[in-house]
């Protein structure tokens, strides 16, 4: 049979680099599908040998979506190295800055990269389902989901000087005082962007009926869920335990980041660069679990904001537990969105975030330091063991993306089992079939390049192999 | 004192006796690139960035190191002159790991800004990627062998200011490197007084002050003049 490959279009809406390929039986029915990451890049290899004080910066290049995260959790592990507890100026300032990196890239996810499949349709055609094509639909929508993202970033620029790969936090703390002027410019931002996502959850929620076949059958299953916890029980992003609950709403393990990996681990596998996170004490597949949004909403109790715990109700009357549709995750980000700006509101009402110190000095105490916070995409982890003067003889990242790797899987195979269930001698999958196999990754708004730090662009690619191993056809989605 | 008038590229400039031409632009506000010379200390003529044109020889000059004389014609900015500081600029990139963006002094770098002035945009030559090493045995400095372009500003604010000689070279050629004492560890040096005059000299982040976050150090020579004057009037005493 011959082999054939067909260039479809430019379609990267994703963030890095991946390739599906589906099995068919001799009935030429999808048997399997599998996600593939298809690139490296090794932060943990080259930050070898170099000083813990250049963790964040050296960290942060890992992403220009998510920087601060990658900061957060290597600030931490620093502060963790240096024996130090940060002055509450600091750890108030690298809140705000994760309330407002959240709130930027939730913003991406859903604005840039998700609403063209939710609201121009997933089988709309290709040319038609697009930003261009959604800038022409919706200019008012898209227009305030780029000012959303705009409001993120100039909070981080006003706090870390710079949009992207700010170097203002580092071990100890940060590095100056948050001027109390930077008040008012960020106050007077807030009713907009509330305003703007309210827009957002009322044209999202009426949306969702017309997906049920995507929301029954996009990555709808049950399996664990993993966010940090606060005692209180109110979302947290930046401190708390991690816990881990099944999709009863059991509560299987809570446990101190600085122990992570007692309790986690990744398994590589031959066809990907993307390794997948599992829970220790279940093993590996059954261990898999989500993390992000969903999984934040699922653990949390409440969201500790008038605005997104009313949302956080209504939500919870999706399921009886925890939420398991995959296609959810969009919802549980725009009302994340609404609860970040809340956060950012009440930060700047905080006079201890102008206030000082804003650095806890010490020299290294400790060989080994972990970070970890809640990043966009999930838990995120950074582990670091230093020799005796500081520099760096192993790294470890836990990445959000990487935890949920097999989830993504997961839900790429349901959808081409429900969707494309065959694909026949000399055919190909349909144009909206295919985007839906996108969108099921997209659901979990993935970052390749922070799991497996793959640089650049890359298609997304399609192939569909015989019993045999035989590669039966491919599409290529964007080959540059 | 004899003064000297001179021509340096094309405007007349005064220079005291003894004076060198690089002082005697920078004096009259003309700027020659260097990377080693700074006011104050001994001039080695090691970085060759300030090199200059004067009429009737046939050789370059080092600025910093040729005396101004009478009725002298100096060209600072040539294409030539231009051309050969770019490759001088490209070779130092090549031969250390100068990776600006997580860098201490990004931003602040001498090297970096000599490289922007001069339309440094990519390097020519393969970079060496030499695996060198970092000390941060010293309880508040550190030293970034990789960032070193052996311009031995240190060593000689160490010596000639501070009065420790703590600091100096070791090995030649591309083996050379900047040691601590006898190349002991910063940590276990006897001498350092700990004065911090190396870390501020240094024009790259090869000296730095640690747990700093990158792009925040800055740095600023202009010290050791003020350190110089001080001890001439002897306003401390």
């Amino acid at each position: 049979m011959l082999t054939r490959t067909v260039v479809v279009d430019r379609v990267t809406r994703i963030e890095g680099h991946a390739k599906i390929s589906l099995s068919l039986n001799e009935a030429r029915e999808i048997e399997s599908a599998t996600f593939h990451v298809t690139e490296f890049r090794g932060f943990e290899k080259f930050c070898e040998r170099r000083p813990y004080g250049e963790m964040p910066a050296i960290m942060s290049r890992v992403c220009g979506i998510c920087p601060i995260s990658h900061i957060l959790a290597s600030s931490k592990a620093g502060d963790m190295l240096l024996g130090v507890h940060p002055p509450p100026a600091a750890v108030k300032q690298r809140r705000l800055a994760n309330y407002a990196q959240i709130l930027q890239s939730h913003a991406l996810s859903f604005f840039h990269l998700s609403s063209p499949d939710l609201l121009l349709g997933m089988d709309a055609p290709a040319p038609k389902r697009n930003l261009f094509a959604l800038l022409e639909a919706e200019p008012d929508l898209l227009r305030r989901g780029i000012r959303l993202r705009q409001f993120g970033q100039r909070v981080i620029e006003l706090l870390g000087g710079k949009r992207i790969h700010p170097s203002w936090s580092g071990p100890g703390g940060v590095d100056s005082r948050f001027p109390h002027a930077h008040r008012e410019e960020i106050l007077a931002w807030i009713p907009e962007a509330l305003e703007s996502v309210s827009i957002a959850l009322q044209r999202l929620k009426p949306l969702l009926d017309s997906f049920r076949p995507e929301i029954e059958n996009m990555g709808n299953f049950p399996s664990l869920f993993l966010a940090t916890a606060s005692d209180s029980g109110e979302l947290e992003y930046y401190d708390g335990k991690i816990r881990i609950m099944n999709s009863a709403g059991e509560v299987l393990a809570d446990f101190l980041p600085e122990r992570y990996f007692d309790h986690l681990a990744e398994t590589a596998s031959s066809d990907s660069y993307m390794k997948a996170a599992y829970y220790r004490p279940l093993g590996y597949p059954d261990g898999c679990y989500r993390v992000g949004p969903l999984a934040r909403l699922n653990i949390a109790r409440s969201a500790g904001t008038p605005r997104a715990d009313r949302e956080l109700a209504e939500f919870r009357q999706r399921a009886r537990g925890p939420v398991c549709e995959s296609f959810l995750y969009h919802l549980a980000r725009v009302i994340e969105m609404l609860h970040m700006i809340e956060r950012i509101e009440q930060s700047i009402d905080d006079p201890e975030l102008f206030g000082e110190p804003v650095c806890a000095h010490a020299s290294l105490n400790a060989r080994e330091g972990v970070g970890s916070c809640e990043a966009p995409r999930g838990t995120l982890f950074h582990r670091y063991k230093v020799d005796e003067n500081g520099l760096l003889t192993k790294a470890d990242l836990l990445i959000a993306t990487s935890q949920n790797n097999r989830a993504i899987n997961m839900a790429v195979e349901q959808t081409a089992r429900h969707f494309i269930r065959s694909i026949p001698a000399g055919g190909a999958p349909a144009d909206g079939d295919l985007n839906r196999l996108e969108a099921a990754v997209r659901c979990y708004d993935p970052c390749l390049s922070c799991s497996t730090h793959a640089l650049g662009r890359m298609p997304l690619t399609v192939e569909w192999f015989g019993p045999d191993g035989k590669l039966l056809g491919s599409l290529a989605r964007g080959a540059a | 004192m004899s003064v000297h008038t001179l021509e340096i590229d094309g405007r007349m400039v005064t220079a005291l006796e003894g004076e060198t031409i690089l002082a005697a632009a920078e004096d009259a506000g003309i700027f020659i690139p260097k990377l080693c010379a700074v006011e104050g200390l001994s001039a080695p003529g090691a970085c060759r960035l300030c090199m200059v044109e004067i009429a009737g020889q046939n050789k370059l000059r080092a600025a910093c190191l040729t005396r101004a004389a009478e009725g002298m014609v100096v060209r600072t900015e040539t294409s030539a002159l231009r051309e050969q500081r770019k490759l001088l600029v490209e070779l130092l990139l090549a031969e250390g790991n100068h990776v600006c963006s997580v860098c201490v002094v990004n931003g602040y770098c001498e090297l970096q800004s000599l490289a922007a002035a001069l339309d440094v945009d990519h390097v020519r030559f393969t970079p060496r990627y030499p695996a060198r090493t970092i000390d941060l045995s010293h309880e508040r400095f550190g030293l970034d062998h990789n960032r070193c372009i052996l311009c031995t500003r240190c060593v000689r604010a160490c010596d000639e200011i501070e009065g420790a000689h703590t600091l100096d070279v070791a090995g030649r050629g591309r083996t050379a490197r900047i040691i601590t004492d006898l190349a002991e560890p910063w940590g276990h040096s006897e001498s350092c007084t700990g004065c911090g005059k190396c870390v501020r000299t240094c024009p790259t982040g090869a000296l730095f002050l640690k747990n700093k976050p990158a792009a925040e150090m800055k740095k600023d020579s202009g010290f050791i003049r003020q350190i110089i004057a001080a001890r001439r009037e002897k306003i401390w005493i």
